[in-house]
């Protein structure tokens, strides 16, 4: 474990010794979950009442997760039997940044009391135990060895306390897994999914900000644990040699959701969710795919929305025809396909900047233009400002979408069907995704990317192809603007904007697709999860929500410009330095 | 050394003239190419060869001059002529750099392939086969270059000399009857240059006549059946290697007698002057540290 030149310490940055370190981890776990058990504060005027002694609420249950999940690697760390599988690639890093999300949240509350009662004084003395506790834990993690020993580069950067510090967070190397048996792989992902499905229900049905906040910050350096321990690219793995389950059990979990909601609201903050990922993952085709930056992607959704909303038989409607379903979804498809190869063919002979400032000027164009055809500035067809609105609800084959149904004994409202039908779409556009990147028309999109000019003189038609993803592109747009407009039973104008606070609009639909990851399938759904969700709970923060979001979209292209789910061409494109590249041979699976 | 062809030149250019706003880079250049030809192109540095061939492959438009490949007149879009069965490799190394070598390879036989987006979509029989077959094909083209073992590597992650070599095999999925080299051997050490020697002559006895552009003598009158001598735009001579070898304006050229406005001796001297001082200058800097 030492280096060869620099003598390299056997600890984090804090010198502790080992054992001493181990056990004051585990006391301080220990003491952490305990604390939750008692009162935090005397009032339950914060939300989640925290004031009962017995049992952890609100807040308290983010700690004590934290706090049991720190607990359980530091046991794997002293290679207890039974946990070894938690940790692959070494047991500190993962340690250390769950104990980080405990100490994280566990202070959040605490100073979220303190400002929202007015003072230290509401604090009761349970909630100090936990600061100190949940300090201590991250003080001992601290001085944990690191996974892989200190390389001081032949003595050129010798360890200080900040270089230990950043080392003590890289992972060690993740060691292939003993092979399983295909059921007991199958059920691994699937309990990911199942997982999955448990975090992101418990996301969306967070009451209040303050929770929302907690679970984000715990649930975001948790995740950074799992890539550190190696548990994600042995999922990784699995799911890359299984691919059809992975997908199978994605859309099972996804389908599940509404059954797992009581409460209207949360359906429609995920229907709303569903249908900004689907948008993400079309516009995903034209910007990771082809490498074509398209600003103004948000107006092929208007157009299959508008589309829709003329067809439906909306009394607003100036065409007074009512389409059933299936027609009125080519008709928003070919109408977006439409608008696309008429604003690809003049401007994809343009490249980079030049089409990503007239794609934003046809953007708002059309915007303009949807606000003008109102009958006075303009013949009347899209009613101005006031949109078609009185949209009626969608009944294919006599199922109603404006009814409650019941689906295996749980009721399921009207916007849980237009989740599951959304859902369909979205399966349609992954399907196509994928399909299209792994053939001869996705592999020429890639290369049109990496180099044009080779591209072209591989007898690579650049025009005819950047045209084919503008067009696939906005027809995946138009189908999610046919069920956007049944969903929100009204088309206006200002949905689709260039920027605006709320998802979706063209510059959030871009930070998507970029803050998830760029060229793949998860990313944008992560992506726009995370940029609907965020705004949405917090709103105690509105005013200065642009801002953040400018501050997190800075800070993430400085630390992981790959996005949240790496490619992983990409992640070898920005860390080469720390990637082991060169003799690891990069796999179809895993690309 | 030279076979001449029985059948008709594999490409014809006739008359090509290139300029750019007052400068001619290339002027009334004729050159074929005949099918089981290696033919060299040399000159200096600036004499307008890689201007030709970006004329020859469809980059530019030729100001003056066509172009004809198997008789049929070129068209100036890059892809098309591809198509027709030209492929080319860039001097300064132009892979897919995120893309791995196999995959590399597969866009390079996009020409020869047919499957659109439906196709991609519906995943027939079809659409499997062709995939499989152009997979086969890619494989058997990385097992001539010697790069099999490293078909899942990043294109970008392979050693310079490999990066060449899979260029080249990329340039030739897509079938071609003609292949343009462009620098191949640029920055190899010798070895490196030999092997290339080695798998040009291959494919040339797999029958794609080949067309090089290179500053390597050695290279090119081990090599080529045929070498044209391209000086200031123009073509100077033409002929077996050792005919060029033998001529003294190609002498005069590379070895820098004057020549239009080739440097002459008053020009060397200044610059050996400017350097002389340049030298002293930092001496002088050194000696006050």
């Amino acid at each position: 474990m030492t280096g060869t030149h620099h003598p390299t310490p056997p600890h984090g940055p804090l010198p502790l010794p080992t054992t001493g370190a181990r056990i004051l981890l585990l006391t301080g776990a220990t003491l952490t979950i305990a604390s939750t058990f008692l009162a935090w504060t005397w009032t339950t005027r914060f939300p989640g009442n925290l004031t009962v002694t017995g049992y952890p609420g609100g807040l308290q249950t983010i700690t004590l997760a934290g706090a049991a999940l720190t607990l359980l690697h530091a046991l794997a760390g002293h290679g207890i039997r039974g946990l070894r599988w938690l940790t692959p690639a070494g047991p500190t890093a993962p340690t250390l940044l769950t104990a980080l999300g405990t100490f994280a949240a566990t202070w959040y509350t605490l100073a979220a009391i303190a400002l929202d009662l007015g003072g230290l004084a509401n604090l009761e003395p349970g909630g100090y135990i936990a600061a100190a506790a949940s300090l201590l834990t991250l003080a001992a993690a601290l001085a944990l060895p690191p996974d892989r020993p200190y390389d001081d580069h032949n003595g050129t950067r010798p360890p200080t306390p900040w270089r230990l510090l950043r080392h003590s967070f890289t992972a060690g190397h993740t060691p292939p897994a003993k092979p399983l048996p295909t059921w007991a792989e199958t059920l691994i992902i699937a309990a990911a999914f199942a997982l999955g499905l448990f975090l992101f229900s418990y996301g969306i049905d967070t009451e209040y900000g303050e929770l929302f906040v907690g679970y984000l910050i715990l649930t975001g350096l948790t995740l950074a644990a799992l890539g550190r321990s190696g548990l994600t690219t042995r999922l990784s793995n699995l799911t890359a040699k299984h691919r059809n389950t992975t997908l199978t059990a994605a859309f099972v979990a996804a389908a599940c959701f509404p059954l797992t909601q009581t409460n209207d609201a949360y359906t429609n903050l995920a229907t709303s969710i569903l249908i900004f990922a689907t948008v993400a993952l079309g516009l995903n085709v034209v910007v990771g795919l082809a490498g074509l930056l398209d600003l103004g992607y948000v107006a092929f959704l208007g157009v299959g929305a508008y589309a829709a909303a003329l067809v439906s038989g909306s009394p607003e409607s100036a065409i007074g025809v009512h389409f059933p379903f299936w027609a009125a979804i080519l008709t928003g498809i070919a109408a977006s396909l439409v608008f696309g190869v008429l604003i690809g063919a003049p401007t994809l002979r343009l490249r980079g900047d030049y089409l990503a400032i007239v794609t934003l000027g046809f953007g708002e164009i059309f915007r303009i233009t949807m606000l003008n055809l109102n009958g006075k500035t303009g013949p009347d067809i899209t009613n101005g400002a006031m949109g078609i609105p009185n949209i009626p609800e969608l009944n294919i084959l006599g199922f109603d979408f404006g009814k409650t149904h019941d689906i295996l004994g749980t009721p399921i409202g009207r916007f849980g069907n237009y989740y599951l039908l959304m859902l369909l779409a979205t399966i349609v556009v992954v399907l196509v995704f994928r399909r299209a990147t792994e053939s001869r028309i996705g592999r020429a999109w890639i290369a049109i990317r990496e180099d044009e000019t080779a591209a072209t003189a591989m007898g690579i038609n650049a025009f005819r192809l950047k045209l084919l993803a503008f067009a696939l592109g906005a027809a995946l747009a138009g189908l999610a603007g046919t069920i956007q407009a049944h969903v929100i039973t009204t088309a206006t104008p200002d949905q689709y904007q260039f920027a605006g606070t709320v998802p979706p609009n063209s510059a959030f639909l871009l930070a998507a697709v970029i803050l998830g990851g760029m060229g793949t399938i998860t990313g944008p759904i992560v992506g726009a999860a995370l940029l609907y969700l965020i705004p949405s709970k917090m709103d105690f923060m509105q005013d200065y929500q642009l801002l953040l979001f400018g501050l997190a979209l800075i800070l993430l292209m400085r630390f992981r410009p790959e996005g949240l789910v790496a490619d992983r061409r990409k992640q070898l494109e920005f860390h080469e330095d720390t990637a082991p590249t060169g003799n690891v041979p990069l796999t179809k699976a895993e690309a | 050394m030279t076979t001449t062809a029985t059948a008709g030149p594999l490409l014809t250019a006739t008359g090509v003239t290139m300029r750019f706003g007052g400068l001619t880079a290339v002027r009334t250049v004729d050159l074929t190419v005949g099918p089981h030809e290696i033919v060299g192109l040399i000159g200096p540095n600036g004499a307008g060869k890689t201007t030709f061939f970006n004329c020859l492959t469809g980059l530019y438009t030729p100001t003056e001059g066509t172009v004809t490949y198997q008789g049929t007149t070129l068209p100036p879009k890059p892809h098309l002529v591809t198509q027709a069965g030209i492929a080319r490799t860039f001097q300064n190394i132009r892979l897919f750099p995120n893309m791995t070598v196999l995959e590399n390879v597969l866009v390079g036989r996009h020409t020869r392939t047919k499957e659109g987006l439906f196709s991609a979509l519906l995943r027939g029989p079809a659409f499997r086969r062709a995939e499989r077959a152009s997979e086969e094909r890619a494989m058997e083209l990385l097992a001539f270059t010697d790069l099999t073992p490293k078909r899942d590597h990043l294109a970008r992650n392979l050693p310079y000399g490999e990066q060449r070599k899979l260029e080249i095999a990329r340039a030739l999925a897509s079938d071609p009857g003609l292949l343009l080299l462009d620098e191949p051997t640029a920055g190899m050490n010798p070895q490196e240059t030999r092997t290339t020697e080695t798998l040009v002559r291959a494919i040339r006895d797999r029958g794609t006549a080949v067309l090089v552009i290179e500053h390597d003598m050695r290279f090119i009158f081990n090599l080529c059946d045929r070498v044209a001598v391209l000086v200031q735009g123009e073509k100077l001579v033409e002929g077996t290697p050792e005919t060029v070898q033998a001529d003294e304006r190609v002498i005069a050229a590379y070895l820098g007698t004057p020549f239009e406005g080739a440097p002459g001796q008053e020009e060397i001297a200044e610059v050996e002057a400017a350097e002389t001082a340049a030298e002293n200058h930092h001496d002088a800097e050194g000696d006050h540290r």
